[in-house]
């Protein structure tokens, strides 16, 4: 990227991270962890990368992003927030009652979500259903596919990406959150999972890993992804689960907390700091 | 059309007949079709679509991504039909069912086969006792029990644009005929195979020819009127005709091949208690785990026979005799 856009996008992420915390302070506590490791994936795809009209969410020749770690709704309702799907204020409802913004994502109640999920492992057969349909269709579209670092502990996800391999979805684009962390501790305290690399390059897939916290070497591996080809993609992110806030990064388990108002406060202004200056 | 002709002979047809030829006609003539099975074609009369249609997808021994790829596959217009045996595509495929086509509304048509006893040589691993029950949970679900090959024939050509998850049980193997090929049913819609009187019998799946064999020597042996409906449709239940053939009979019977907890019995009993209580008991597998052996040592092991079937019969009509005398009494 150039850097007028890597500063864009790196604007883009900002505003996400304030969106994720200005939806989970309002409710009072949320997913942060995870919604702050994926930010700047969720800036590079909506900044830069997908096809999508906020106008017309279900048009049939966008991109489609599958959020399997769907407990990460906060990150993706930013986005779409920010991206004009909907009113920047329906994130203050977010998990309240009637609310069209429930903690997993939800394709029957949110505009621009593509899928629902929440079981962990069922979002990379739901990708792979859905990458297959384009093909079916002889449509060009793209499939994005989040995946959680713990939720590849799920046996599922290794059943979906063998199918994609197999039936060479090229359009399908895994991006695995290695964030290290998971609801009960480090991933590696828990149920290691060894070589994420290694294991994507077994199954079949074209696999890269990439600081997964800076837009331009997750533009450049997203970016190279368009070419097509006969294998699905995988793309290793190495992140920092809170990444963007040094204080929740420095909170060991901060799968799900409470943001009181003045870390709230803090963590914003913070956060605006931050903006104003990529924004000058 | 729908016209009965059961005189007690099998059909010549099998399942896997069926599914191996409305399956090649439902792809042929809807593009929206796709058709996946989990290693499990031969049984179904399928092979033959392996190789040369892009619409039919093998997806190896991995029933839980099956039935998820099948609900990607909804979301973006297509009509899935996934196939497995019984108890995987309900246990092994649940949260799948439940979570990825269910609440995500994903409308996908499910196969399972050998249900309960027809599952024979493969035994109790492989006998699904317990999958209406589990899809009956699901909310909006179809679920249907066939109970011949005419039966499968039409509820498979209707299933994939009915909207929701619909599930589909059926035996891969023989069939007593019942219905006339080329016979219409409506889904939700039982259908009376007999008349009667003194009590009525509702069964599903194969049990269906026990009951028409239990309403013949019930007739003839014991002077006894039975009515037999087809309740193939387990969801939604046809409360109509269940509550107006209770009520003209005042006793009922519910036979299926399933555990009596979640299936039949949990339907009609609903409906008995809301809109006809009169008494009843059923024909049913009694809590127990399957086993192995031949389907008809089975259907005797757990008493799914008409031999059974008529043995209730009696005893709820005593049943219903008692009530009426003790109504008299207090009269």
């Amino acid at each position: 990227m150039q850097e007028k856009e890597s500063k864009q996008v790196k604007a883009l992420a900002t505003r996400i991270r304030l969106g994720i915390l200005d939806a989970i302070h309002s409710v009072g506590s949320g997913h942060i962890g995870g919604s702050l490791s994926i930010a700047d994936v969720l800036a590079v795809l909506y900044g830069r990368e997908m096809r999508y009209y906020p106008q017309d969410p279900k048009w049939e020749g966008r991109d489609r992003l599958v959020t399997s770690k769907g407990h990460c709704g906060p990150a993706v309702y930013a986005t779409l927030a920010v991206k004009g799907f909907f009113p920047y204020e329906e994130l203050l409802t977010m998990n309240k009652p009637g609310t069209r913004l429930p903690s997993h994502t939800d394709r029957n109640k949110t505009p621009g979500i593509d899928m629902t999920t929440g079981s962990l492992g069922q979002g990379t057969s739901l990708a792979a259903g859905m990458a297959l349909s384009e093909k079916l269709k002889g449509s060009d579209c793209r499939v994005f596919c989040i995946v959680g670092d713990g939720e590849a502990q799920e046996g599922q996800c290794w059943e979906a990406f063998e199918f994609a391999a197999a039936k060479k979805l090229s359009n399908l684009v895994v991006l695995l959150d290695w964030n290290k962390r998971q609801l009960d501790g480090y991933l590696d305290d828990c149920l290691p999972m060894g070589d994420f690399v290694a294991k994507f390059r077994a199954f079949g897939f074209d696999t890269v890993k990439v600081n997964g916290n800076d837009v331009d070497e997750l533009a450049e591996a997203i970016a190279r992804t368009r070419k097509g080809g006969d294998r699905p993609y995988a793309i290793v992110m190495d992140t920092v689960k809170g990444a963007g806030i040094p204080e929740v990064e420095q909170i060991p388990m901060n799968h799900s907390i409470a943001v009181d108002d003045m870390q709230y406060a803090k963590w914003t202004a913070d956060l605006k700091a931050q903006l104003k200056e990529l924004e000058g | 059309m729908l016209k009965v002709v059961y005189n007690g002979e099998m059909d010549p047809r099998q399942g896997k007949t069926v599914t191996g030829k409305v399956i090649p006609e439902l792809l042929a003539n809807d593009p929206k079709i796709v058709y996946l099975d989990a290693d499990l074609m031969s049984c179904i009369g399928t092979l033959k679509l392996a190789k040369g249609n892009d619409r039919v997808i093998e997806c190896g021994i991995a029933e839980a991504n099956m039935v998820g790829v099948a609900a990607g596959l909804a979301a973006a217009g297509f009509k899935p039909i996934c196939h497995s045996f019984g108890i995987f595509s309900s246990r092994r495929a649940f949260d799948q069912a439940f979570l990825s086509a269910g609440y995500a509304k994903n409308d996908i048509t499910i196969l399972g086969s050998d249900a309960g006893v027809s599952a024979a040589m493969n035994g109790g691993t492989h006998m699904p006792f317990e999958d209406m029950a589990l899809y009956s949970a699901l909310p909006g679900a179809t679920v249907i029990d066939v109970s011949d090959a005419t039966c499968l024939d039409s509820v498979l050509r209707q299933c994939p644009d009915r909207p929701g998850v619909k599930y589909i049980r059926f035996s891969r193997k023989d069939y007593a005929k019942i219905y006339d090929e080329g016979s219409e049913l409506q889904i939700g819609k039982a259908v009376t195979l007999r008349e009667g009187d003194d009590v009525v019998i509702f069964a599903c799946g194969l049990l269906l020819h026990e009951a028409l064999q239990a309403a013949e020597t019930l007739a003839k042996e014991h002077g006894i009127s039975a009515a037999v409906v087809d309740c193939f449709t387990v969801k939604p239940i046809d409360r109509e005709a269940v509550a107006a053939w209770a009520k003209k009979c005042g006793a009922a019977v519910i036979a299926e091949n399933h555990n009596r907890f979640g299936g039949l019995y949990s339907a009609v009993s609903q409906v008995l208690l809301e809109e006809a209580l009169v008494p009843a008991g059923c024909v049913a597998v009694e809590d127990e785990f399957g086993e192995v052996g031949p389907q008809k040592y089975l259907a005797q092991r757990f008493g799914l026979t008409a031999e059974h079937i008529v043995s209730v019969a009696k005893d709820v009509i005593a049943r219903k005799r008692r009530g009426q005398e003790d109504a008299g009494t207090n009269a």
